[in-house]
């Protein structure tokens, strides 16, 4: 089960503390708001990467499991973790 | 705008007449007011039978609706070109009792098919999306009309309250005005507007067909896609696919607007020639730059290159474009496609519902950029600067608003090399003051919870 980190546009406000917590994957453009490489997190990267979801004041930087295609119902619950 | 249901000579790809020739949709068009329910009847024929409510055998018929509007190879109206029946089977997968949503927000300034659909023949409307309703099995229709469309609102609300005395099978019928501005027909803003906020795109997943509507899953469909729906119901598939291409079947509204004779709504078999339809609207009044396709989020296409295009998105894709929302506009060569561009760039930042970051400033800075061009100030690497703002903003949005943008944006800066590079040289052109071709409505992005009214029920 990969992982890979995603940002909600709506709720970020560019604190930049993701940039900070993860730079292998994260940058931020010129006005501050993160540019995120969304590919597969490698295993040692996920643990980095939910500290900087749980670091941001908005919590705007999302770490999702990648998931294989399953029914709409059954994908409650494993957005945030 | 006038509507013109005159295309009588199918315009097909081969040049062959087809039995079942247009017009399909804008048949018996009345000259005023709307078609009542007794002369649509009269026309088309009653409802056909899916089945009522509830029940197993209910259930298998309506799936079998799904099924023929798969044959079909019916795809959304809207602009985004998704096949319906994959929408529809969505919602129909869900548990819990679902909500179809017509979308006639219609955003688009140079669109006003589906206005007119609507004001003018609201019964084939209402019936495709009674039948897409029995098809997923919800028990409430929500038709969402824009505000300032009021001819259609009326309409509408006497077309359903028609409906209610006809005493006809139905799910709950209401009609709800929507308000007018850019992105307010994005499925999510409608969604977020319908369950009491702003009309304002929301981060997905959760997508409408899984949790829309009162947290229901909610068919959201375009009002010209319902109508198809409507006649693939009555004709069946293999009728809709003696129009158009193997990968566009059927016919399409399209606005068709700029320096000719009739500009209106018309419709057209999809891989029509351009050039057809310029002849149906009486020939063009001027020589043009190009025409925009799409809407604005769309892409231009040369002057040069215009009586070779076919209108099916398989065709424009070799152009970079496509058919979108169905709108068609030709820029006449008495207006600066440059001086149109900056204005439309600026417009479509003003659009932005100032949610995203990368939108809110991404598109201001483009627009800036484009402006500096057309009064000739524009540093020498603009170009490159422009290239990075579009690939800081786009796809970087809740909504596909800033990609759109920057597509229009990018498509004017390739077609009007020549005019782009003259005025970054020498500044404005003679024809930069003059009053704008491209329509751009006067619509402020609320940024409180405006409500519509509940206008029928």
């Amino acid at each position: 089960m990969s992982h890979h980190a995603r940002v909600n546009p709506i709720a970020c406000e560019a604190h930049g503390m993701c940039a900070e917590l993860l730079p292998e994957r994260i940058a931020l453009d010129e006005w501050g708001y993160p540019i995120v490489d969304g590919t597969p997190l490698e295993a040692r990267l996920v643990e980095h990467a939910i500290r900087a979801a749980r670091a941001c004041p908005t919590f705007a930087l999302l770490v999702e499991r990648d998931r294989a295609p399953t029914p709409p119902r059954a994908r409650r619950g494993e957005r945030r973790r | 705008m006038s509507v013109n249901s005159t295309l009588t000579e199918p315009l097909s790809p081969t040049g062959q007449r087809t039995p079942a020739a247009l017009p399909r949709l804008l048949v018996g068009v009345p000259p005023h007011g709307a078609l009542s329910l007794q002369e649509h009847t009269a026309i088309h024929g009653p409802l056909p039978a899916t089945g009522g409510r509830g029940g197993r055998r209910t259930r298998e018929r309506a799936a079998l609706l799904v099924d023929e509007i798969e044959r079909s190879g019916l795809l959304g109206h809207g602009g985004a070109a998704f096949p319906t029946a994959t929408k529809m089977r969505a919602v129909a997968g869900a548990r819990r009792r679902s909500i179809v949503v017509v979308n006639a927000a219609e955003g688009e300034p140079a669109s006003s098919k589906d206005r007119t659909l609507l004001q003018t023949l609201p019964h084939l409307v209402l019936d495709g999306a009674i039948l897409a309703a029995e098809a997923v099995g919800a028990d409430e229709v929500i038709v969402c009309v824009c505000e300032s469309a009021e001819e259609a609102v009326e309409n509408v609300a006497r077309a359903i309250e028609e409906r209610a005395r006809a005493s006809e099978r139905s799910p709950s019928l209401h009609l709800k005005t929507v308000a007018g501005h850019y992105v307010a027909g994005q499925e999510s803003a409608l969604v977020n507007y319908l369950n009491g906020g702003p009309a304002k795109p929301t981060f997905t997943p959760p997508m409408p067909f899984a949790q829309g509507v009162r947290r229901r899953p909610t068919l959201i469909n375009n009002v010209e896609t319902l109508a198809h729906v409507a006649l693939i119901a009555r004709h069946g598939a293999a009728w809709f696919r003696q129009l158009g291409t193997p990968s566009q079947p059927g016919s399409a509204l399209v606005t068709l607007s700029g320096p000719l004779v009739h500009p209106g709504v018309y419709e057209i078999e999809h891989g029509a020639s351009l050039s057809s339809l310029i002849q149906a609207a009486g020939g063009a009044t001027a020589r043009t730059h190009g025409a925009l396709l799409g809407g604005y989020a769309g892409s231009w296409v040369a002057g040069e290159l215009l009586n070779g295009v076919a209108l099916s998105n398989e065709h424009l894709a070799a152009h970079g474009a496509c058919l979108g929302a169905g709108v068609v506009l030709l820029l006449s060569e008495h207006a600066c496609p440059v001086t149109e561009t900056a204005r439309v760039a600026r417009w479509l930042a003003g659009q932005s519902t100032r949610q995203c970051g990368p939108c809110v400033h991404g598109l201001d800075a483009l627009a800036t950029k484009v402006e500096e061009i057309a009064s000739g100030i524009a540093q020498a690497n603009v170009g490159q600067r422009i290239e990075r703002l579009s690939s800081l903003t786009a796809r970087r949005g809740a909504c596909r608003h800033p990609d759109g943008a920057v597509n229009l944006i990018l498509s004017a800066l390739e077609t009007f090399e020549g005019e782009f590079a003259e005025h970054a040289r020498h500044g404005p052109c003679d024809r930069c003051a003059l009053p704008p071709e491209l329509p751009m409505p006067r619509w402020p992005v609320s940024q409180e919870t405006a409500r519509g009214k509940l206008a029928a029920r």
